[in-house]
């Protein structure tokens, strides 16, 4: 009994409090994410953005979960009910569990495990079936071209963004998270492998449906998309998964580029500052360049993007592993 | 050592049975669907024998491009699988025949597994320990080093698969206005604009 309390319990309840130690943070980023969005836009367009609910309009998005919240969830007559009620379950899912190996410093991650950016990159990969399911389910012609549209450019960008997983793995010689982030403690990758950062972020908004690649819920053409059908807390959970994701690419951008946890210079001021705030610094930064990019840029026409995926990014980024491989065995930097 | 079994038997169960429920579903969306469930409890069993590699790639590969295509294809089919289900009897002993060879040589391995333990280890390459060496390194170590040459073999079968699929399919029709972008970003405005003085009633 003293075993099995020692040995399976403890462990259990000890991990099921570092995942709400998670994901509370997480949900919080997420919720702000949506305010800072609004605040952004509103900037950039020189308007006042959400002010009226709380001081700066601070408790915006708490009174939108809660509008959520009240709604009736409506499940059209012809859809097919199981799939669409499981639909946005999934997408909020994935969009959480992909945090369990993500390190936040030196010894703060769930599962440091060997194949850590492989887990990510297939958790990320499988956000394409929220969509497609979501849009067939709906039984509805938007959602359906919404659907079919999302799996077309997610599998495409996928195939770029593996590439330039590699070139960074092949300059760290792992998988493991934390070791991709050490083997950026003289300098981030994303100076020396510059243009795979680019890649990386272009793609990363191309994978996470953002503008200017928001194709599947272009309002303009199929009304919202993927999500037409989709009603109070249905909804809200695509949309926290949508911006749970986003938070998820930007922290997938800092640890393969910009150096995770680590502080720009390893010197005394700028290292007295814990790892995990430097982090979120940096995703705070990357989503930033989200949003940025969401006011500054017109949305893609459908071909243009297909042929951005396949005749631009993958020719590119396959010469730029060949071009890393071979720099690395002539000079003999091969970790 | 309890857990480990429990979970064996958890996916080992579910994998059994959304595979029957791929065959046995009413609708082709819920029995791709029901494949992906089995690919991924066949992951989680990698994992559970310490091959995260494999379990990675194989949710990678199948789950998150081979099944997306898949679904893809099936969602647009327009098909009455109900009445193609009605011919099915009449492929039973094709079915039954290829099932007894499947499962004849299954059991050929098998045997060959119990009577000769060490016989993979004469034949095949030497593997290391799983403690001295992560898996990701001992795949490549195995893939690229003992058997480069069958590696490259069946990258140019693929290649030759791909180029083969392309040519099959690649049609040129008339009269299709492509973008051409190089010639779009090249032009300079002397080239397409013109700016006249227009005389007052005179036009153009």
């Amino acid at each position: 009994m003293v075993e099995l309390w020692s040995g399976y319990a403890w462990p259990t309840i000890i991990i099921v409090l570092q995942i709400v130690a998670i994901i509370i943070p997480l949900l919080v980023g997420v919720a702000y994410l949506t305010y800072a969005e609004r605040k952004v836009l509103a900037a950039m367009q020189l308007r006042q953005g959400p002010n009226m609910v709380g001081p700066f309009g601070l408790f915006q998005p708490l009174a939108d979960g809660l509008k959520l919240f009240g709604k009736e969830t409506v499940i059209p007559a012809g859809a097919n009910r199981v799939v669409f009620v499981f639909a946005p379950m999934l997408t909020f899912l994935l969009s959480l569990i992909a945090w369990a190996v993500i390190p936040f410093s030196s010894t703060m991650v769930l599962a440091n495990i060997n194949v850590g950016v492989l887990y990510l990159f297939a958790i990320s990969s499988l956000g394409v079936y929220g969509i497609i399911m979501a849009g067939w389910a709906s039984n509805s012609k938007y959602a359906f071209l919404g659907g079919l549209r999302s799996a077309a450019q997610m599998v495409s960008y996928e195939v770029s963004i593996g590439f330039v997983i590699i070139t960074v793995l092949l300059c760290v010689g792992s998988l493991n998270l934390s070791d991709v982030v050490l083997a950026q403690r003289t300098v981030w990758f994303a100076i020396p492998l510059f243009p795979m950062f680019v890649v990386f972020f272009i793609s990363a908004l191309a994978e996470t449906n953002r503008a200017p690649f928001d194709l599947p819920e272009g309002e303009s053409e199929l009304v919202g998309g993927y999500n037409v059908e989709y009603s109070a807390m249905t909804f809200a959970l695509f949309f926290l998964g949508e911006y749970a994701n986003m938070i998820l690419m930007s922290a997938m951008t800092s640890i393969l580029f910009l150096g995770g946890w680590l502080p720009p210079f390893d010197i005394a001021p700028l290292n007295w500052i814990p790892g995990p705030i430097w982090f979120a610094l940096k995703i705070a930064l990357v989503l930033f360049m989200f949003l940025w990019v969401r006011a500054t840029v017109p949305r893609y026409r459908y071909d243009q993007l297909m042929r951005l995926g396949w005749k631009v990014f993958l020719p590119f980024s396959l010469f730029w592993v060949i071009l890393t491989a071979g720099v690395l065995v002539t000079f003999g930097w091969l970790p | 050592m309890i857990v480990q079994s429990l979970a064996f038997y958890l996916f080992a169960a579910i994998l059994v049975a959304s595979a029957v429920m791929v065959i046995a579903a009413r609708n082709p969306v819920h029995s791709v669907l029901f494949l992906i469930l089995a690919f991924f409890n066949a992951a989680g069993l990698f994992v559970l024998i310490g091959a995260e590699f494999v379990a990675m790639i194989l949710v990678i590969v199948y789950v998150g491009a081979v099944a997306v295509l898949f679904l893809f294809v099936v969602m647009m089919l327009d098909i009455n699988f109900r009445e193609l289900r009605s011919g099915a009897l009449q492929y039973l002993p094709v079915g039954i025949t290829v099932g007894l060879v499947l499962l004849v040589e299954l059991a050929l391995v098998l045997g060959t597994w119990v009577i000769v333990p060490d016989l993979a280890a004469v034949s095949g390459a030497p593997t290391p320990a799983p403690d001295q060496i992560n898996n990701t390194h001992a795949l490549g170590l195995l893939i690229y080093t003992h058997y480069a040459y069958l590696f490259q073999a069946a990258g140019l079968i693929l290649l030759i698969a791909m180029i083969g699929a392309i040519v099959l399919t690649l049609r040129s029709r008339e009269g299709v206005r492509r973008q051409n972008i190089s010639a779009q970003v090249s032009r300079r405005r002397d080239q397409v604009v013109a700016i006249r003085k227009v005389p007052t009633r005179g036009g153009v």
